[in-house]
């Protein structure tokens, strides 16, 4: 019992300060952000890297989630006779919830993933050692580029998300079911809002950007410099950054649509 | 602000150094010099410490206890602006090479000169065209590392080293597992560049002869602590058995063959599971 006890505190303790480092190192990477934006060059590499490079499965994905969206609405409105609203469905469940979570769960297990493992990679192989004894600050030069590119391309993918999803939605709604095509649009023009379900879309993609990346580079930065290591913190990654956004979601969700 | 040392002196020095990891001591009291423009070996078996030294006079490690000064500063002592400018008086030769695999050999090599300095690009170009030539591998510029021989991945790493003109060059290994070839043009390598410019090398290795060939002064660190030291003569002629267990390489000695652990009776017949 006492062993259990010993061990059960030992692990919280150890999980705490895993925390401690991980709040620790954001306080860095955000502290870094103003010299990072001077080389406007790094942070176009990581861009692509992370975003362009991703926008093949944020398409491919929105694309099949419109088109779901689209067929399970209108399942169930057309047994209320609202058949029509199905592109204000399709469209609000995007921009609100669907565009930016999975977005982001899609650029955890895209690019965060690669994150991990590039960054633990370059520990284990003291690349990162190497350049710290070449006087150049890894945090600087590695992470933070990476970091900004984080919430810098979440937001466009969502963005991308939800447009290819209504487009998908439409390709279901008016192609395959019939539903008139004014009717669609315009029903999704008058119930959508810039400020209550874009602006706040927008909102939470970047901090889901911004939680996928950091959570991304915190465990490759601090992965066991072995082959193990890096697999193990890559999947860590991935299962945090995922769970931490759906927490977050719903916290931002319970503020903004009070 | 750092202030330059003066050559002929000791550029850097270990006093009564302590390292742990755990409860196991890397360090118990070290003390070494290492004198300017001089090519100083530190040599002992797998697990003595030796990479920990030159992590430990890099400043990645800071020590439990006594000091280490490069060019008279206390390493710990360093904020870390400091410690950088210190940093790119320095230059480290890492066991695997440690080269960026998303860049070419010249811009590897370039890095520290993009990093440091503005210099126009056409300037970079023959910096480091000229390193590269001093360690032979200019016609390998555009390679990229993962198409390098281990040999040739160190060659490009020691000009890397070299790019900043450092004062001080710290080598981790850099013979293990070449082919003899390869490891003569590195021995030639470390003396040459050395002496051509004016460097000051610590070189950590467990390979005798090797080491013993170009090195000024020798160290050997064994159990935590320096067990003898002196020029490659006084080491060939030492009488201990530390050091003659090292150089001839005897499997047992001071140095166990066996991992501490119970009698092989008590583990056969009295133990259970691991």
């Amino acid at each position: 019992m006492t062993d259990f006890v010993a061990a059960l505190g030992q692990r919280t303790l150890f999980g705490l300060q895993g925390v401690g480092r991980a709040v620790l190192l954001m306080a860095r990477l955000l502290a870094g952000v103003p010299a990072a934006l001077r080389r406007p060059r790094l942070i176009i590499e990581q861009v692509y890297a992370v975003g362009v490079l991703s926008m093949v499965i944020i398409v491919v994905s929105s694309l099949f989630v419109g088109m779901v969206l689209a067929l399970q609405g209108y399942y169930t409105l057309v047994d209320f006779g609202a058949a029509e609203s199905v592109g204000t469905l399709v469209a609000l469940s995007l921009v609100r919830e669907l565009g930016p979570v999975v977005t982001a769960l899609l650029f955890a297990g895209r690019a965060g993933s690669s994150l991990t493992a590039e960054v633990g990679l370059m520990k284990a192989t003291e690349q990162l050692s190497s350049m710290e004894m070449m006087a150049v600050d890894p945090e600087k030069r590695i992470l933070v580029p990476r970091f900004i590119a984080s919430f810098v391309s979440v937001p466009l993918l969502a963005a991308v998300f939800s447009a290819v999803g209504v487009l998908g939605g439409y390709l279901v709604a008016v192609g395959m079911i019939g539903i008139d095509a004014g009717s669609f649009w315009s029903n999704m023009q008058a119930s959508v809002t810039v400020r209550d379900d874009i602006l706040n879309g927008v909102i939470k993609s970047v901090a889901f950007g911004f939680v996928a990346g950091w959570i991304a580079l915190h465990k490759g930065y601090e992965a066991e410099p072995t082959s193990l290591g890096v697999s193990r913190a890559t999947t860590m990654g991935v299962v945090h950054a995922s769970l931490v956004v759906l927490g977050l979601d719903f916290l931002l969700t319970a503020l903004m649509f009070d | 602000m750092l202030a330059d040392s003066s050559p002929n002196e000791t550029l850097v020095e270990a006093r009564g150094l302590v390292f742990r990891r755990g409860s196991r001591a890397i360090f118990d009291g070290v003390d070494i010099d290492v004198q300017a423009g001089r090519v100083t070996a530190i040599m002992g078996p797998s697990g003595s410490g030796k990479t920990t030294l030159l992590r430990l006079i890099g400043g990645q490690l800071p020590p439990h206890a006594g000091s280490v000064r490069v060019e008279g500063h206390e390493i710990s002592a360093l904020s870390r602006p400091d410690l950088y400018r210190l940093r790119r008086r320095m230059g480290m030769l890492f066991q695997s090479g440690a080269l960026f695999t998303d860049l070419s050999v010249f811009d590897n090599v370039a890095f520290p000169i993009r990093e440091h300095t503005d210099l126009p690009e056409p300037l970079v170009r023959d910096l480091v065209l000229l390193k590269l030539q001093a360690v032979g591998l200019r016609g390998a510029r555009s390679l990229m590392p993962s198409e390098l021989s281990g040999g040739m991945a160190r060659r490009v790493a020691l000009a890397r080293a070299i790019t900043l003109d450092p004062v001080l060059v710290m080598y981790d290994e850099p013979f293990t597992g070449q082919d003899p070839i390869t490891m003569g043009v590195l021995v030639t390598l470390i003396r040459r560049l050395n002496d051509l410019l004016g460097l000051t090398s610590i070189v950590v290795s467990h390979d005798v002869q090797e080491t013993m060939a170009i090195a000024d002064y020798v160290y050997v660190l064994a159990d935590g602590r320096v067990i003898a030291h002196g020029t490659p003569d006084d080491l060939r002629d030492s009488s201990s058995e530390w050091v003659r267990q090292f150089l001839d390489a005897t499997p047992d000695g001071p140095v166990p063959f066996h991992y501490p652990a119970r009698s092989l009776e008590a583990d056969l017949f009295d133990g259970e599971g691991l």
